[in-house]
C-alpha cells in the first residue's frame, strides 16, 4: 500500500533457512564435543591423558563403557527431553516463562520419590539392605515417572480437562502446593526420605545406565515425531486462542495432546535424573533468540539445545571439584539463573 | 448492492449471550447479505460479543445462527473445520506472540483446509499468494511480525483471514489504532473484496470510526445488547437511530453527492 514506506530490506527466505542451518551445525558440534568432553572427564577432572590411560586398562575401559558413556549420553537425552518439553509448554501457554514443571509434574515426581524412599527406609528394618537398594532404584524411577504423570492428571481433573488455559495453570499451581506439602509431611516423619529427596530435587546424572538410555531414546524419538506433527497447532496459537479456534482447531483436544506430550517428556526425564533446573526454560529461549522460526523448527532445535546444555553442565559438575561431583542441577541453576540475569540486564539497557 | 432477506449469507435470530450475570446480547436478530456491512454502536454495546457469537466463538444462551437463510445449517453445530471454511474471524487486537514471518502467519489460514497434519499443495500456495497480494504484504513476506508497524501487522492478519478463502469475513475493529491513510486503504480493500474480488466476499466489520462505517453498503446499529436499526447508511431512519444511540454527540449531514457524513458536536445547539 502506497502509504507505508519500506525502510529496512526484508530478510530473504533463504537467509533465514541458512541461519537455522548454521545454528543446527553449531548445536551438532556442541553436542558431539560435549559427548567427547563427558567421556574424558573422570575422577581426575577434565583429563584426556587419564582417559587414554583408562582406555588401555581393562577396568578403566569397562568403567568408561558402563558408567561414563551411558551417563554422558543420558545427560544429553534428559536435556533433550526437557528442552522439548519446555518448548511445548512455552508455545502452549504462549508464555516465555513456562517450563516443563508447570503442571504439577515436578511435585508429583517428588512425592513419588519420597514415598518410595520412606517405604524403603521402613522396609530396611525387615529385609536385606541390598534388596532395599535395588527396590529403591527401580522403584524410585517408576514412582517418579508415575508421580509426574499423576500430578499432571490431577491438574487436568481439577481443571476439568484442558478447556481453559488459565484454569489449567491455576490447577497446576494448586497441585504443586498440595503434593509438595504431602511430601514435606512424609519427610518430617521419615528423615531418611529427606536425604534422598534432596538429591532427587537437585537433579543428578549419576544413576543413568544403558536401560535408562534405551527408554529415553525411544521416548524422545516418538515425542519428536509427534511434536513435529502438532507444531502447526502451536504456530496457530501464536495468533491467540480465539483465532486458533476460528481456524478450525479443536482447542480442548489440541491442548490435551500437547499437555500429554510435554508431561510424558518431563516424566521420562525427571524419573531418571531428578528435577534438573532451568534447562527446559532456557533452551527454547536461546533458540528463539539466535535462530527464530516456526514451531516445527523450534521444538527440534530446543531439544538439541537442551541436550547441549545438560551435556556441558554435566561436564562442569564433574570437572569443577574433581574427584568430587556437584549435583548437575546446581550447575544448571547457576548457569540458567545467570543467563536470565544477563537477559534482564540486556532488556534494561534496551529500555533506558 | 442492496440487501434483501433472501440473499443473506448469514442469518441470526433471538440471539442471547450471557457473560456472568450480565445479559450482553438480548434477542438480537439480523441477516447479513453480500457486500460490506458495518456493525456500529457505542462502547459496551455488545458489538464484539455479537461478532464472536456469529463466528461461533461465543456460546449462546439462546437463539441460533444459520448459514445462508433462516433454514440454513446451524453454524454452532457445524464441525469446526467445516465452519472455518465457511467464515473467517479476525480478532480485535492483533495479539501475536512468537516469531513467525509474515508468510508463515498467512499460511496459518490454510489450516481450515489442511487440518494440522496436511501438506500444502499448489492451491494453498496460490491462496496465500493472493491474500498477500490483496493486502500488499508480499514485498516483506519474510519479515517477522514483531518487526512490523501496527498498520502493517493488521494487514498481515487480514491476509491470514483472506487465505482461508472463506466467503464470509467477520472482522472486529480492523481499522482501530490506524491513522487516516491506513484506514482509507483498508476501507477500499473491504469494498474491493465485497464487489470486485474473485470470488466476492461478504464482509462484516465492527467499526468504531463512523466516517469509515458510513462508507459501507449496510449498517447495523447495536446499543445495550439490542439491535437498534439496520439498513443503508443513506436511510434517514437509520441515521436518526445512529444519532440517538450516540446520545446526540454526532450529527449526520449529506454531501452534494448524497453521501452521508458525520460531524462531532462539541457545543450543544
Amino acid at each position: 500500500m502506497s502509504t507505508s514506506a519500506l525502510v529496512s530490506s526484508p530478510a530473504s527466505a533463504q537467509a533465514q533457512v541458512s541461519l537455522r542451518r548454521r545454528f543446527a551445525v553449531w548445536l551438532g558440534l556442541l553436542i558431539l564435543l560435549g559427548i567427547a568432553a563427558g567421556l574424558v572427564t573422570g575422577p581426575a577432572g577434565f583429563s584426556p591423558s587419564a582417559f587414554w590411560a583408562d582406555l588401555q586398562g581393562q577396568t578403566g575401559s569397562l568403567l568408561i563403557g558402563q558408567i561414563r558413556l551411558p551417563r554422558t549420553l543420558g545427560a544429553a537425552l534428559v536435556g533433550a527431553l526437557l528442552g522439548l518439553s519446555g518448548a511445548i509448554a512455552q508455545g502452549l501457554f504462549r508464555n516465555p516463562l513456562a517450563d516443563p514443571y508447570l503442571l504439577g509434574s515436578a511435585a508429583g515426581a517428588g512425592l513419588g520419590a519420597v514415598l518410595v524412599l520412606a517405604a524403603a527406609a521402613l522396609g530396611g528394618h525387615f529385609i536385606s539392605l541390598t534388596t532395599v537398594a535395588w527396590i529403591e532404584r527401580v522403584g524410585l524411577v517408576s514412582a517418579a515417572f508415575l508421580g509426574a504423570l499423576g500430578g499432571v492428571m490431577l491438574t487436568l481433573v481439577l481443571a476439568r480437562g484442558a478447556v481453559q488455559t488459565l484454569r489449567l495453570l491455576l490447577a497446576g499451581v494448586v497441585v504443586g502446593v498440595l503434593l509438595g506439602a504431602i511430601s514435606d509431611l512424609i519427610t518430617v516423619v521419615s528423615p531418611d526420605a529427606l536425604r534422598g529427596k534432596q538429591a532427587f530435587m537437585l537433579g543428578s546424572t549419576g544413576f543413568l545406565g544403558w536401560n535408562a538410555i534405551a527408554l529415553m531414546a525411544a521416548g524422545l524419538v516418538l515425542l519428536l515425531a509427534a511434536a513435529r506433527r502438532w507444531a502447526r497447532a502451536l504456530d496457530a496459537l501464536t495468533l491467540g486462542e480465539d483465532s486458533a479456534a476460528s481456524l478450525g482447531l479443536d482447542l480442548a483436544r489440541v491442548r490435551l495432546v500437547l499437555v500429554l506430550m510435554l508431561s510424558l517428556a518431563t516424566a521420562l526425564a525427571v524419573s531418571q535424573a531428578g528435577l534438573v533446573a532451568f534447562v527446559g526454560l532456557v533452551a527454547p529461549h536461546l533458540v528463539r533468540r539466535r535462530a527464530p522460526g516456526p514451531h516445527g523448527w523450534l521444538l527440534v532445535a530446543s531439544a538439541a539445545m537442551g541436550a547441549a546444555l545438560l551435556l556441558w553442565a554435566d561436564v562442569i559438575s564433574r570437572a569443577l571439584i574433581a574427584p568430587q561431583e556437584l549435583p548437575v542441577g546446581v550447575v544448571t541453576a547457576v548457569l540458567g539463573g545467570g543467563y536470565l540475569v544477563w537477559l534482564l540486564k540486556q532488556h534494561g539497557m534496551g529500555r533506558s | 448492492m442492496t440487501l434483501t432477506a433472501h440473499t443473506s449469507v448469514l442469518h441470526a435470530e433471538h440471539l442471547r449471550v450471557r457473560l456472568g450475570a450480565r445479559e450482553v446480547l438480548q434477542d438480537v436478530g439480523l441477516a447479513i447479505g453480500p457486500g460490506w456491512t458495518a456493525l456500529v454502536g457505542p462502547n459496551g454495546a455488545g458489538k464484539s460479543t455479537l461478532l464472536r457469537a456469529l463466528a461461533a466463538l461465543q456460546p449462546l444462551a439462546g437463539g441460533r445462527v444459520t448459514l445462508g437463510a433462516a433454514d440454513g445449517p446451524d453454524l454452532h453445530a457445524l464441525p469446526a473445520p467445516e465452519r472455518a471454511r465457511r467464515l473467517a474471524w479476525l480478532a480485535q487486537q492483533g495479539e501475536v506472540s512468537g516469531e513467525l514471518t509474515v508468510r508463515e502467519t498467512v499460511e496459518l489460514g490454510r489450516i481450515a483446509h489442511l487440518g494440522l497434519l496436511g501438506t500444502p499443495g499448489a492451491a494453498d500456495v496460490a491462496a496465500v499468494e493472493q491474500a498477500m497480494a490483496l493486502t500488499e504484504c508480499s514485498p516483506w513476506q519474510h519479515r517477522r511480525l514483531h518487526e512490523l508497524s501496527g498498520g502493517e501487522r493488521q494487514r498481515v492478519l487480514l491476509a491470514r483471514v483472506l487465505a482461508t478463502e472463506a466467503p464470509l469475513l467477520l472482522l472486529d475493529e480492523p481499522t482501530t489504532h490506524l491513522d487516516a491513510p491506513h484506514q482509507v486503504t483498508l476501507a477500499r480493500l473491504f469494498r474491493r473484496l465485497a464487489h470486485e474480488a474473485r470470488p466476492r466476499r461478504a464482509v462484516l466489520t465492527v467499526l468504531h470510526d463512523l466516517p469509515i462505517a458510513l462508507q459501507a453498503d449496510q449498517l447495523i446499529v447495536l446499543a445495550s445488547g439490542r439491535l437498534q436499526a439496520s439498513g443503508s447508511p443513506r436511510d434517514p431512519a437509520l441515521q436518526a437511530a445512529l444519532v440517538r444511540v450516540f446520545g446526540g454527540a454526532i450529527r449526520i449531514e449529506t454531501d452534494s453527492r448524497g453521501q452521508p457524513r458525520v460531524a462531532l458536536l462539541l457545543d450543544p445547539a
